[in-house]
């Protein structure tokens, strides 16, 4: 839920990276981490298991610039992909102002993208929010390996309502900083309708 | 938007930082902060030093979000108050409706002294809370919000500057 604080003149706003295990949200949060300014972000907080898995959530603040006198702060989350991890996934959306879907590319995980999709509609639907009226880009990630689905396929298969689609290679930073423009813009574009 | 935004006018923020001013001196606390359930922190008020309060809150909302899971699991509604305690320093938190009420405290005050005293200032803080809230309903409703007027060049720009 987005913050609007008079007070300190900021507003405050939550994204959060889903998707399957293993499919880049935790990369593209560090990438994220690691291009930007010391002072326009905070620490990169992982909650992660010994072998770097997300075990709750990862979670960094980045501070985007200033808009009619006000600090605009996105708070950047990623869940847990594996999928015995739901009830600690289902937690982190609450509140969201906007989600990102970072589909893995590669063939045989798109079983693995059809499942966290679903399970994504299902998680916001307990909380009363529907995908469809929400702030949203699908990311198809690790277009760099070679046994990757057509990004129209993907597409075809995974958007749902004619959201932007960015193609990505998270480990070096391409798609990365696009994906956050178009799902941090359409978070500001709802901010001035609501 | 999943939710209308949540809206702090100054005098409600001001009001809000004198409970925590207040709870802060009666608890012997070293630092308090409020924050939304959602991990947003609202007031914070005391010793920050190089404390990063953003992460605190962001990490104490998810502490509370999974210990409520684990409620739920037992079949309790919630836990309405979770203690740490360290070495030197330890934590306090008070689920407060939709805010957490968070005091961090050291060997100058007691586990017994803070839950007292946080839950004598719990009702205002929910109270102040419910004002905030009220006051975000009205604004929305009135299309009074800073942003209604915002353009599209306006938040293009944001992706541009340094």
């Amino acid at each position: 839920m987005t913050f609007i604080n008079y007070a300190s003149r900021e507003i405050n706003c939550k994204i959060v990276y889903y998707g399957p295990g293993l499919c880049g949200k935790t990369t593209n949060l560090q990438h994220i981490y690691d291009s930007t300014a010391a002072q326009s972000k905070g620490k990169l907080i992982s909650l992660a298991t010994e072998t770097d898995r997300t075990l709750f959530f990862d979670f960094m603040p980045l501070e985007l610039g200033t808009v009619r006198g006000f600090k605009t702060r996105f708070h950047l989350y990623t869940v847990p992909g594996q999928v015995f991890y739901e009830a600690s996934r289902k937690l982190i959306l609450k509140g969201v102002d906007g989600v990102v879907f970072v589909a893995d590319s590669q063939e045989e995980r798109m079983d693995a993208n059809i499942e966290s999709l679903y399970n994504l509609e299902e998680n916001l639907r307990s909380y009363g929010y529907e995908l469809m009226k929400l702030p949203y880009v699908l990311q198809l990630n690790k277009r760099d390996l070679p046994n990757v689905v057509p990004p129209a396929d993907l597409t075809a298969e995974l958007q749902r309502k004619g959201e932007p689609v960015v193609e990505a290679i998270a480990s070096n930073g391409v798609g990365v900083f696009d994906t956050l423009k178009a799902v941090a813009k359409q978070v500001l574009t709802e901010l001035r309708k609501s | 938007m999943a939710n209308s935004p949540i809206l702090i006018r100054e005098q409600r923020y001001h009001q809000i930082k004198a409970l925590l001013a207040r709870l802060r001196l009666d608890a012997s606390a070293r630092l308090v902060v409020l924050v939304d359930k959602d991990g947003q922190q609202i007031a914070v008020h005391g010793e920050l030093g190089e404390l990063d309060t953003t992460s605190l809150a962001s990490l104490a909302a998810g502490n509370v979000a999974a210990t409520g899971g684990m409620a739920k699991l037992i079949g309790e509604r919630e836990f309405p108050t979770l203690s740490h305690e360290g070495e030197r320093e330890s934590i306090h938190i008070s689920v407060i409706g939709r805010v957490l009420l968070l005091v961090v405290f050291d060997d100058r005050s007691s586990l017994g002294l803070v839950k007292l005293r946080s839950k004598q200032v719990s009702q205002e803080l929910a109270q102040a809370f419910a004002e905030v809230e009220r006051d975000s309903q009205a604004s929305a409703a009135d299309g009074s919000l800073p942003f209604g007027e915002i353009t599209d060049e306006e938040i293009d720009s944001l992706f541009s500057q340094p």
